[in-house]
């Protein structure tokens, strides 16, 4: 085939310019060209979503993010009392609820916590799992999926030691599907079905299950601020409750300030696990039963 | 028609033959640096490059994702907040090695190069300059370089209060393995 080729040539010499013109031409590749070559040549990679929020936390509730393996999150957070408390009690700042949690990756799709709130003297523990990653390119998901699951445990003394207590009667569970997406850079939002079940209720109108659905999302001011919002609906009729309840809607923003991120939080609700907030928050917004707090996240490496 | 053809994968057949161009994807480019506060080190190890040895001219593609940090939330916030990787994903450089001449392809060894040519990142093209060595192995060439480059150039804004903790001057080390390119 070569052979032919170069007897061909040599037969033709009137075409020997063109070739001369074509290895010059060949010689004339410009820079462009060599990106070019890199770009031709490059695999289709799969970019994956990163920061979708700042925190593992949307406000009260979880995000879909998780503490990267072999990161401690040391998180102290704070609501305060009813802003509509006045001077006496200093707008609620008198009063204060607080909510310790050690957190961990385990895996890129694992992290455990566990925590120690105020609120009901409640000891508490949660699983969260990643499930998808919302990416663009080779591979394209649309969402990113996270399962938590959570336990959780009120220590409080038993009002009625009359009759027998159960260690059960303590404990609540919760399981969460937490739906994201990072629209731009600066905007995401997440869906949150949820299940809470409470193996002890006050009275009979007060149901073990509750069903509730959150919505939540980040809006980034700055690249270090971000304001944030969170509702959760509970699906369950609140009328035929025991005590008046309300849905939990929290306001607030994310500041970052390198190794820590605060999260500054107006919210109705007084817990900060989801037990409490989902069926058992009895501010209102609307009468101005509004607490301030705010959550402090503080990351160390552990395992590089 | 069909001489012309011929011609074509001809003048292809010589250009394999010649191997001009050497080409890598797993390069290596790192950052470092050095504060009394902290060092923070940064690699990436699918650097992409092709160097053409007739004209001297060589380019580079950097996904800025593809930096590797210590530290997880370092990589957040290197991307976030610094690199804003989203909406600059790729850093690149095209330049030429203006001493060309010094360097002998066809000969083992290592020679001193100093290349030349525009430097893009986080969407900021600045003219730089860069002292590096080509080793001339069997089967391929290397190419070495450590230079400085100083993030406000390239409009990376570094808020005061962790302005200590990230250097002035950033030095950068560039390790290429390039292999010749082999047209298909």
């Amino acid at each position: 085939m070569e052979r032919q080729t170069t007897e061909i040539i040599f037969q033709n010499m009137k075409l020997f310019p063109v070739a001369i013109l074509l290895l010059l031409s060949s010689g004339l590749f410009a820079q462009d060209d060599l990106m070019d070559l890199l770009d031709k040549n490059a695999k289709p990679e799969t970019n994956y979503t990163t920061a979708t929020f700042k925190s593992t936390r949307v406000m009260n509730g979880h995000s879909i993010e998780h503490m990267p393996p072999g990161q401690l999150d040391v998180r102290i957070s704070h609501r305060f009392g009813r802003i509509n408390s006045g001077i006496y009690e200093y707008f609620g700042l008198d009063q204060s609820n607080v909510h310790f949690g050690l957190e961990y990756g385990i895996f890129d799709w694992l992290m455990i916590g566990v925590g120690r709130g105020t609120y009901e003297k409640t000891y508490d523990g949660f699983a969260k799992f990643t499930i998808l990653r919302q990416s663009s390119g080779a591979k394209v998901m649309p969402v990113s999926v996270s399962w938590l699951s959570s336990m959780a445990a009120a220590s409080l003394r038993w009002t009625d030691t009359t009759r027998t207590n159960f260690f059960s009667s303590r404990l609540s569970y919760v399981h969460q599907i937490l739906v994201a997406r990072k629209i731009s850079p600066s905007f995401s939002v997440q869906l949150a079905p949820t299940y809470v079940h409470r193996n002890l209720v006050a009275t009979e109108l007060d149901p073990n299950d509750l069903y509730a659905i959150g919505a939540g999302g980040r809006m980034k001011l700055s690249k270090r601020i971000s304001l944030n919002a969170e509702y959760y609906y509970m699906i369950n009729p609140k009328s035929y409750m025991s005590r008046q309840v309300y849905d939990p809607l929290s306001i607030g923003f994310d500041i970052e300030t390198g190794g820590h991120v605060f999260q500054l939080i107006f919210t109705n609700s007084v817990a900060m696990i989801e037990k409490g907030f989902i069926g058992e928050t009895t501010g209102s917004w609307l009468k101005g039963d509004i607490h301030f707090g705010f959550n402090i996240s503080r990351v160390f490496t552990l395992k590089k | 028609m069909k001489r012309i053809v011929l011609l074509f994968s001809l003048a292809f057949l010589f250009l394999t033959v010649n191997a001009q161009k050497y080409m890598t994807r797993n390069g290596f480019i790192g950052f470092y640096s050095h504060t009394a506060v902290e060092d923070i080190k940064a690699d990436n190890n699918q650097v992409a490059s092709v160097l053409d040895i007739a004209t001297g001219e060589i380019v580079f593609q950097v996904l800025i994702k593809s930096f590797h940090f210590e530290k997880a939330l370092m990589e957040e916030h290197f991307n976030e907040n610094y690199m804003e990787s989203e909406k600059f994903p790729k850093s690149t450089f095209k330049g030429k090695i203006t001493n060309l001449s010094a360097v002998d392809f066809t000969k083992a060894g290592k020679y001193d190069v100093v290349v030349e040519g525009d430097l893009n990142i986080h969407d900021v093209t600045n003219r730089v300059t860069a002292k590096g060595n080509l080793e001339v192995i069997s089967g391929g060439i290397n190419a070495n370089s450590k230079f400085n480059i100083v993030p406000e150039d390239y409009k990376i804004i570094i808020p005061g209060v962790v302005r200590d903790n990230v250097a002035k001057n950033l030095e950068i080390t560039v390790t290429m393995k390039y292999a010749p390119v082999e047209n298909k």
